[in-house]
């Protein structure tokens, strides 16, 4: 366990001093400290395991929620991870139930004693048979609730009554839940791990001949999506904005054309000049809210109303750890975060603005850096994610098919 | 030779694995700037933006990657101790933080001879103090100083510096520090000159040799020490050498850059995107405080949780906000102001570009402009702050008022209605009484008495104040308790300079006054770097940042002072015009310019000759002119500068010399019967006239006379020449 809170520590601080770079990195390195916590995570007999196991990594997200709010990501894996218990937990106990009504038979205890709640086992199936088809419905969502607080009481009052060889079963049975937890959260990593080429995947069915593709700033997703196509012997053009302050869009640019690609770079106040030229936009996100909105870095906004102007389509590649249950109006989320100034200007160029030992001591030159621009649902054409293409009205589906609505609220407030 | 050069890069990467990198971090300024404050809690622990300083440095070296750290600590050790394992900064991994303690060092000299002698420093380390704030990164610096030592084993020091420009009318920087000037040579960026006592009326001496040994130098008047030093361990050896050693710039940095015979060499790296500066005064305290609220020290803001302060969130136009503020419906928070956790503020009260600590009172109606109030300051209803700081525990009963400047050190309490003078001092504790003005000795016994001064003088505190109440009282208002410390007329003169509050603007006014009164003042600037251009002309050009007016300002003052020399020493009309044209050329300049600087001149020559009427005043023109008439006229080759000439001697008598504007008509006819003006210029000057406004016309009318006269002169000419 220390070895465990030592790790948490060790992220938190990290996350503190905004040492992790881009939502992807940050995902995957939350999923795998969760795993760690969930292995590491002793469970006690008899009562609520799954409970034990959520209020666990519940806890751990908090601190890392708490240690950068701006990263959404954080967040979403975290409640990610927290759905992907319950579902587990769901399913074992429906089919430890399934496989106890068989033997049930000829036990005439046990049949009285679950005789209590025939109607809850018969949903339990059903909810389970339905969450073993992927994705579950928003539906299972909504039942699963009462389930996996009541259906390990079910099984739990059984196992009274025979005492040993209930007891391996239950350690088995633990050991299997951990065990089928910790092989989802693998593929959850798997998955965040291949979410470029995922997406990339689809590049052919979007980008078509001699079109001229429009993006700000600079995202691995978008790269590896303008290669693939590249690779797959589609030739475009590619305009880059170069992304002021940061002007990744450089980076970009040099990527591009070491691929081979054609490139032109231009400011980002020159996108309303270029975008009657461009079939479509295609740029990354920072991530991706409940109603279709989305989070991105600065200028995009500006680049999504150019582009409605002259109805080109805006599409927008995100990775399913973007995805986030929560909507932009929710105080829980802080949408923006101010960089240094030094990123738009050399402090010391202006240091003679900035003395206060003159005038009325109060700054006279404000400089500030916003990271993060919010672009609305009805601007947004399409989002690409690597489960494919979907319209925004579409994302609270997807989302609700990712996330339970328990874990919405990770936060607890202070008061309570 | 592939092998070859694996092998060699295993070599350096070994060497890296060897030296965990290293820091010291001096837990004691060794002066007295923050007094009275600094006799209760070292400076250190003086929260700026509500965060303990320390923990700034501290911070910055852990996320630099530095390894080990050691404290020194001499003043208030036990307070500086605790602090650190109290806040766990010494149970981090991967970040050793380590104390040292001393009781008897009086400098930082002193500091480092006791680190040599522990021997814990094993590679090449940083040095820096505890008031440093940061968020430059160090792998490129300690880079560029590994390859210069394996190069060289004399470069044992890199020096962190910024560019910032000094302010033009007082000759400090914006940190409140004087201004610095430094030689560097622009292509190996090694230190040449550093002089950060600058006395402005006599200006700065280079050394010759060092002209002549170094093919390009570029001397700067823009550039800031951050007093971050990336160091050898040579730079421990020479300190427990030079026993003499004490300060680190003007003992250290100085011998080192005198000695020619080690050989010893300081580099300099300039940070542009990222920032560093050092708390040196209260003027440095306000402009980092607005810096970190400003968030230049990203990710070092307030609302970054970086060790362990609490929540804060930001809001619109700047304002930080932590997470349980009570704050009234009515009072209103401007911009740029950090509320600390636990606050109350009352109704109608207005705060602005002013940090509040931890768990402070504020009652209603109470303004509050640029202050920075530390924790569980209390503050009732209907007082005024400005520019103020307040220490832990401070109570402002109602309607106290705090002039600008003020500093109140930890548990004053001020009493109702009471106003405290501006860049007063107030503290609990009693004024050393054997004030010495050397600084150098000042921090011996700061460092010294306060080390075995502060258990005591904590303790006594309580008791003393009980007393305090009756026998004190009328010092700061009624039911006051403190001691307002008094400064001597000097220090006062100069406290301005270091306050937290900005220069008023009487003073700026009175400053710039001088500087226009005294030509040297103004032109010691152009004074350092030679006009004949011996320097890189690119550096003169780079650092001269005076716009075109200064120019021509300056220009004058240097061509009035050539020619007046000249008088002095009778040099030869030839020479003169010599000097004046290389000055023309130096400060880009046209003809006409000289023409009206050299007549500005001559003009002054006259005036400052002993005069008590108008008409003696007259005499001495025309004696100055016959005597310079050839010098002015070699600068008169057109009608142009003539005209020029008539103009800038309206300008004359219009501006720094009134008495010759009743001559004005009398003194002009002078130049055109001298032949220094003819009567075109004349002509020209006054048609040119006529279009102007009323206000400009006030010559033309007082030689009306004059002008009609030659108007005439001329028509009779033209007739003549008709017959």
């Amino acid at each position: 366990m220390p070895d465990v809170q030592a790790q948490v520590n060790d992220f938190v601080v990290k996350l503190q001093k905004r040492k992790i770079e881009g939502s992807k990195a940050t995902a995957k390195l939350t999923a795998e400290l969760l795993r760690s916590v969930i292995s590491q995570q002793r469970i006690p007999h008899g009562s609520n395991q799954a409970g034990v196991i959520i209020e666990a990594v519940r806890g751990v997200g908090e601190q890392l929620i708490r240690a950068n709010p701006v990263e959404l990501a954080v967040g979403n894996i975290v409640r990610r991870v927290l759905h992907i218990i319950r579902e587990e937990d769901l399913s074992l106990t429906t089919a430890t139930i399934g496989g106890l009504s068989v033997s049930a038979a000829s036990d005439d205890e046990d049949e009285l004693e679950r005789g209590d709640h025939p109607a809850l086992s018969a949903a339990a199936v059903a909810a389970a048979s339905r969450s073993t088809l992927r994705p579950p419905s928003l539906q299972t969502l909504l039942e699963d609730v009462p389930h996996s607080a009541a259906v390990p009481h079910t099984y739990s009052s059984g196992g009274d009554s025979e005492g040993k060889s209930k007891s391996t079963d239950k350690n088995s049975r633990t050991r299997k839940l951990k065990h089928n937890i910790i092989e989802t959260v693998n593929e959850l990593i798997q998955d965040i791990n291949t979410c470029h080429e995922q997406i990339a995947e689809q590049a052919v069915e979007h980008i078509h001949q001699n079109e001229v593709i429009l993006t700000l700033g600079s995202s691995t997703t978008v790269i590896e999506f303008l290669c693939a196509a590249k690779e797959k012997k589609r030739s475009f053009r590619v305009f880059v904005a170069e992304g002021a302050p940061r002007y990744q869009g450089h980076i970009l640019a040099k990527e591009l054309v070491a691929r081979g690609l054609q490139t032109t770079i231009i400011t980002d106040s020159a996108v309303f000049a270029m975008i009657s030229r461009v079939n479509m936009v295609i740029v990354g996100a920072h991530a991706v809210m409940a109603n279709g909105s989305v989070i991105a870095p600065v200028g995009l906004n500006m680049v999504a109303l150019a582009a409605q102007r002259h109805a080109v389509p805006f599409v927008v590649l995100a990775g399913i750890h973007k995805l986030c249950p929560l909507y932009p109006h929710n105080p829980e989320v802080l949408l923006n975060e101010l960089k240094s100034p030094s990123e738009l200007l050399d402090f010391g160029e202006f240091s003679d603005c900035m003395d206060f030992g003159t005038g009325s001591g109060s700054p006279l030159l404000h400089v500030v850096n916003p990271a993060f621009d919010y672009v609305p649902p009805k601007l947004v054409s399409l989002f690409i994610t690597d489960t494919g293409g979907h319209n925004p009205s579409y994302m609270y589906r997807l989302i609700a098919d990712y996330y339970s609505a328990d874990d919405l609220v990770i936060q607890r407030r202070p008061s309570s | 030779m592939g092998a070859k050069k694996g092998g060699h890069r295993d070599e350096a990467e070994e060497d890296l694995a060897r030296d965990p990198l290293q820091a010291i971090l001096l837990a004691d300024s060794f002066a007295q700037k923050f007094r009275p404050i600094t006799l209760e809690r070292p400076k250190v622990l003086l929260p700026i933006v509500n965060v303990p300083m320390i923990d700034y440095t501290l911070a910055w070296l852990e996320s630099a990657g530095v390894e080990e750290v050691f404290v020194f600590c001499c003043a208030h050790v036990r307070q500086v101790t605790d602090y650190l394992e109290t806040t766990k900064w010494l149970t981090q991994p991967n970040f050793k933080v380590s104390t040292i303690e001393s009781h008897n060092c009086v400098s930082a000299g002193d500091a480092l001879r006791v680190i040599y002698e522990k021997n814990v420093i094993r590679g090449d380390f940083i040095l820096i103090s505890g008031d440093t704030v940061s968020n430059m990164s160090l792998t490129e610096v300690l880079q560029e100083h590994k390859e210069r030592r394996r190069k060289d084993s004399n470069a044992v020091m890199t020096m962190v510096i910024k560019k910032s420009k000094p302010s033009a009318i007082t000759h400090q920087s914006r940190l409140g520090t004087d201004e610095l000037i430094m030689a560097i040579d622009p292509d190996t960026k090694q230190l040449l000159y550093y002089e950060d006592k600058v006395e402005h009326l006599k200006g700065i001496t280079l050394d010759k040799a060092m002209l002549s040994e170094n093919a390009s130098v570029s001397l700067y008047n823009d550039k800031q020490d951050c007093y971050i030093d990336i160091c050898s361990p040579e730079v421990l050896i020479l300190f427990n050498d030079n026993f003499d050693y004490q300060h680190i710039r003007r003992h250290f940095l100085k011998g080192l850059l005198q000695d020619d015979i080690m050989g010893y060499k300081i580099f300099t790296y300039e940070i542009r995107s990222s920032y560093a500066a050092r708390i040196d005064n209260y003027r440095s305290y306000d402009a980092i405080s607005k810096d970190i609220i400003q968030r230049w020290t990203y990710p070092l803001v307030p609302d970054v949780q970086f060790f362990k302060n609490s929540a804060t969130k930001l809001e619109r136009q700047g304002m930080y906000r932590a997470s349980e503020v009570g704050q009234s419906r009515s009072a209103q928070i401007g911009p740029s102001t950090v509320i600390g956790n636990g606050t109350t503020i009352g109704n109608k009260t207005a705060i602005s570009n002013s940090v509040v600590g931890e768990g402070c009172c504020i009652g209603s109606n109470v303004t509050i402009e640029g202050c920075y109030i530390w924790h569980n300051v209390t503050i009732e209803d209907g007082c005024k702050l400005k520019h103020a700081i307040i220490c832990d525990g401070v109570i402002l009963k109602a309607g106290a008022v705090l002039e600008p400047g003020v500093v109140l050190s930890f548990k004053v309490v001020i009493g109702e209605q009471f106003v405290v003078p501006a860049y007063s001092k107030v503290s609990l504790l009693r004024q050393p009484i054997n004030q010495d003005s050397d600084e150098e000795l000042e921090y011996a016994d700061d460092s010294s008495g306060v080390a075995e001064h502060s258990p005591i003088a904590n303790g006594a505190i309580r008791n003393d104040s009980s007393e305090m109440d009756a026998c004190t009282t009328s010092e700061v208002g009624t039911n006051g308790v403190g001691f307002i410390w008094s400064l001597n007329e000097a220090a006062l003169e100069e406290e301005w300079r270091h306050s937290v509050a900005p220069i008023p603007a009487d003073k700026l006014a009175a400053i710039m006054l001088a500087a226009n009164g005294d030509p040297d003042l103004l032109t010691h600037d152009e004074n350092i770097l030679p006009p004949s251009g011996e320097l890189e002309p690119e550096s003169v050009t780079n650092d001269s940042d005076t716009d075109v007016n200064d120019e021509a300002t300056y220009f004058e003052k240097e061509v009035e002072a050539t020619f007046l020399r000249a008088v002095e020493e009778d040099v030869k009309n030839d020479h003169i015009i010599l000097e004046v044209n290389s000055l023309r050329l130096s400060y880009n300049m046209t003809a006409l310019d000289c023409a009206s600087a050299l007549f500005y001149s001559v003009m002054k020559l006259a005036l400052d000759m002993q005069h008590n009427t108008a008409s003696e005043l007259f005499t001495n023109v025309a004696k100055v002119l016959a005597k310079w008439k050839t010098l002015l006229k070699s600068y008169l080759l057109t009608i142009d500068e003539e005209i020029e000439v008539i103009m800038k001697f309206e300008d004359i008598c219009m501006g720094s010399a009134r008495e010759y504007a009743v001559l004005f008509e009398q003194i002009l006819h002078l130049l055109y019967d001298k032949e220094i003006i003819q009567e075109e210029a004349i002509l020209s000057w006054a048609s040119e006239k006529e279009e102007a406004e009323e206000s400009d016309k006030v010559f033309v009318k007082k030689c009306e006379k004059f002008i009609r006269w030659l108007n005439e002169a001329s028509e009779e000419e033209e007739e003549d020449e008709d017959e």
